[in-house]
C-alpha cells in the first residue's frame, strides 16, 4: 500500500501549505511530518512528497541528501545525537562517546541489534554547551553527561521509566 | 551598580512565557506604543539613536539594515527571525526562546510595524525541539489574544507569524542560505548583490534579524534609544547576552553591557577557570572566530575592540581554554566541523575546510610533516575572502590564528608525534 498522510496530518499538510506563497517552500516542514508519521524518509515518500508539493522528485532528494535530520533509513526506537563540537570537546565528549559505543554495542551511525536505540556522534554544536558534555535523546536535551547519567538515561527507559 | 537585565529579565521563571503573566509585567506595552502613538519613521529613528547591532554575528547597526528596504514597492515584504542558532559555542537565542518566548513576539510586531511588513517566519534549527514547542505555543496564545492576526492588539495593522522548523544545517543561520532553506531548497548562500532587503524571501524585500537582536526592541521602545545607547559604549548600544562555556567553573548565559572586559566575564560571572588551572586561550566570538591568548584576556568585549584585534565578538560565544588543552587538537575539532558543515558550493571552502581537517588528522595520528604548517598557513590565507558566504572565512580564523598564536605546540606535536601538553603533564605528574 503506497503512503498516505493520516487524516489527522492531512490537515496539518493544509495548513503548513497555507503559510507560504508556493507549494515548494513548505517542503522542509513536509518532510517533518512524513518523517513523524512513518520514522525515516523512504523512497515511496520521496515520490509522494514530489507529487503533493508538484516538484521533481531529485528536488526532494537533493534536500534530503544535504540536511542531517532525516533519515533515510529505519533508526531505532530512540536516537541520540551526542555533541563532540569544541565546547563539549573541552569538557570531554570523547570519553562519553567511547562508554556510549561500550554500552550499545554498535558504533556511531548505526542501530542497535534489538532496535531501541540508534546513535550518531555529530561534529556540529546542538547549542547547549553550558550543559557540555550533552546529547539530545529523542527530542530533549540531557547535560553534564557523566558514565553514570548515561547508565540513568539508558536503563532507565528499558525498564519503562520514561516514554 | 547592578547590572541590567534587559533580555534575560525573566531566565528562569517558568510563569514568564505565559501571555497573562507577561502581560501582568508589562508585555507588549511598547508595541502598543508605537503602534498607537509613533510613526514607522519614528520607531526606525529611535532604534538607529540605539546603536542596536546584529546580535547574530556580524554586528551590522540594525536600524541601517532596516533602512535599505525600499519604500515604494508594490511587493510585499517579509522578515525572517534567524534562529537558526548553531556557531559551536552559542546557546544564547535558546534561552530567549525557551524562557521568554513573548518579548521576541513582541519585537517582530515592533520591527514589522516600522518596516511596514506583514508576514514573519522564525527560522529556528531543528535541533531545538523544547525552544520550538514554547515559542509556538506563545504565538498560538498571541494569535487567540489577538496580539497577532488581522487586527494586532486592536489596532489598524495586520500581522501573521510562522514559525518554521530547519532540518540540521549550520550553512542555513547564513542569511541568504536561510532563505533558500525556507524556500524549500538546500542552503546555499546567494550571491550579494542583490542584497536580502532589495531581492529577498520569495524575490521581495526581505529583513533577516536575529532572535535577541529583536528581543531588545520592546525595551528601546519603551525607554528611547538614548536609553539603550548609554548602556553600552561607543557604536556599541546596550547589553547583549554572553554564552559562556569551556574550562569555567559556571558556564551559562550572561547579560553585560558592551565593552564588559573579557576578564570579568570569565572570572567574575563564570566564577573563574575549573579547578582554579590557568587561563589559557579563549575563542571570543564563536568557532568562527580567532583566538585570543591568555595574555589578551583584559580586552573590552564590543566588536570594534574585538575587530582591532583581529578577531570579532559575533555571537558572542566565549569558549575559554585551560593549561590542560591541546591546541593542535582542539583546532583539528574546530575544522572538523567546517569541513562537515561547508555547503560544497564554493571550491576555496569545500576543497580547503577538507585539506585543513586532513592535514590536521594527519598531524594528531602523529604522521605530520614539518612542511605541513606551511600548507596551513597557505591555506588560511587562501580561504579568506574567496567564498560566497563567511563560512570559509570563519574556518579560516581559527585555523591561521591558532597556528601563528600557538606555533610552538604545532611544532612540538609534529616532530615528537605527539601532544605538547599531554607530555607536559606526564612530565610534572612524576
Amino acid at each position: 500500500m503506497s503512503f498516505q498522510f493520516t487524516e489527522e496530518n492531512e490537515k496539518k499538510f493544509a495548513d503548513i501549505l497555507s503559510r507560504y506563497p508556493n507549494k515548494r517552500a513548505a517542503m522542509l516542514p513536509t518532510l517533518h511530518l512524513a518523517q513523524e508519521q512513518n520514522g525515516f524518509i523512504s523512497e515511496e515518500i520521496e515520490a509522494f512528497v514530489a507529487q503533493r508539493l508538484e516538484v521533481p522528485i531529485v528536488d526532494v532528494r537533493e534536500v534530503l541528501s544535504f540536511y542531517t535530520l532525516y533519515f533515510r533509513k529505519p533508526m531505532g526506537r530512540h536516537h541520540i545525537r551526542l555533541c563532540m563540537s569544541i565546547a563539549c570537546w573541552i569538557r570531554n565528549c570523547d570519553e562519553i562517546k567511547a562508554y556510549l559505543e561500550q554500552k550499545l554495542g554498535v558504533p556511531s551511525g548505526s542501530v542497535t541489534e534489538d532496535g531501541n536505540y540508534s546513535w550518531e556522534a555529530v561534529p556540529d554544536c546542538l547549542g547547549a554547551c553550558e550543559l557540555a558534555p550533552m546529547l539530545q535523546f529523542d527530542k530533549y536535551f540531557e547535560g553534564n553527561l557523566t558514565r553514570e547519567k548515561i547508565d540513568e538515561l539508558l536503563d532507565g527507559i528499558q525498564n519503562g521509566h520514561k516514554s | 551598580m547592578p547590572i541590567k537585565k534587559i533580555v534575560s529579565e525573566f531566565f528562569g521563571n517558568e510563569d514568564a512565557r505565559r501571555l497573562d503573566w507577561r502581560i501582568q509585567r508589562g508585555g507588549y506595552e511598547a508595541a502598543r506604543k508605537a503602534l498607537r502613538t509613533m510613526s514607522p519613521e519614528q520607531v526606525i529613528e529611535e532604534v538607529t539613536t540605539s546603536n542596536l547591532r546584529g546580535l547574530g554575528g556580524a554586528g551590522f547597526p540594525t536600524g541601517r539594515k532596516w533602512s535599505f528596504i525600499p519604500k515604494d514597492t508594490d511587493k510585499p515584504k517579509y522578515l525572517t527571525v534567524n534562529a537558526d542558532e548553531a556557531e559551536p559555542g552559542t546557546f544564547k537565542d535558546r534561552y530567549i526562546l525557551e524562557w521568554d518566548p513573548h518579548r521576541l513576539i513582541e519585537g517582530v510586531i515592533i520591527c514589522c510595524y516600522a518596516v511596514g511588513i506583514h508576514k514573519a517566519y522564525v527560522y529556528i534549527r531543528g535541533e531545538y525541539v523544547r525552544p520550538y514547542e514554547r515559542l509556538q505555543q506563545a504565538v498560538d496564545e498571541a494569535y487567540e489574544a489577538g496580539i497577532l492576526g488581522p487586527k494586532v492588539l486592536g489596532e489598524d495593522f495586520s500581522l501573521d507569524l510562522y514559525v518554521h522548523r530547519g532540518a540540521g544545517a549550520y550553512i542555513c543561520g547564513e542569511e541568504t542560505g536561510l532563505l533558500e532553506s525556507l524556500e524549500g531548497k538546500k542552503g546555499w548562500p546567494r550571491l550579494k548583490p542583490p542584497f536580502p532587503a532589495v531581492v529577498g524571501l520569495f524575490g521581495c524585500p526581505t529583513v533577516i534579524n536575529n532572535v535577541e537582536t529583536l528581543s531588545h526592541l520592546p525595551k528601546i521602545i519603551e525607554n528611547g534609544g538614548q536609553w539603550f545607547a548609554d548602556l553600552g559604549c561607543e557604536r556599541n548600544g546596550g547589553t547583549r547576552l554572553f554564552a559562556l562555556s569551556g574550562n569555567v567553573k559556571k558556564p551559562g548565559v550572561y547579560e553585560l553591557p558592551l565593552g564588559t572586559p573579557l576578564r570579568e566575564l570569565i572570572y567574575e560571572h563564570g566564577g573563574g577557570i575549573q579547578d582554579d588551572r590557568a587561563l589559557k586561550a579563549i575563542i571570543p566570538g564563536g568557532a568562527s572566530s580567532a583566538v585570543l591568548t591568555a595574555d589578551e584576556v583584559d580586552i573590552s568585549l564590543d566588536f570594534d575592540s574585538l575587530a582591532k584585534a583581529g578577531s570579532m565578538l559575533g555571537s558572542g560565544a566565549v569558549i575559554a581554554m585551560h593549561e590542560g588543552i591541546c591546541m593542535v587538537k582542539a583546532l583539528h575539532n574546530i575544522e572538523h566541523f567546517f569541513a562537515h558543515e561547508s555547503c560544497g558550493q564554493c571550491t576555496p571552502c569545500r576543497e580547503g575546510t577538507g585539506w585543513v581537517y586532513k592535514t590536521l588528522s594527519r598531524i594528531v595520528a602523529g604522521h605530520g610533516r614539518m612542511e605541513d604548517l606551511h600548507a596551513l598557513r597557505i591555506h588560511s590565507r587562501n580561504m579568506t575572502g574567496t567564498s560566497i558566504c563567511a563560512l570559509c572565512d570563519g574556518a579560516a580564523m581559527p585555523l591561521g590564528s591558532f597556528v601563528r598564536k600557538f606555533e610552538h605546540e604545532f611544532e612540538y606535536y609534529i616532530k615528537y608525534k605527539r601532544s605538547y601538553v599531554e607530555a607536559r603533564s606526564e612530565t610534572v605528574s612524576i
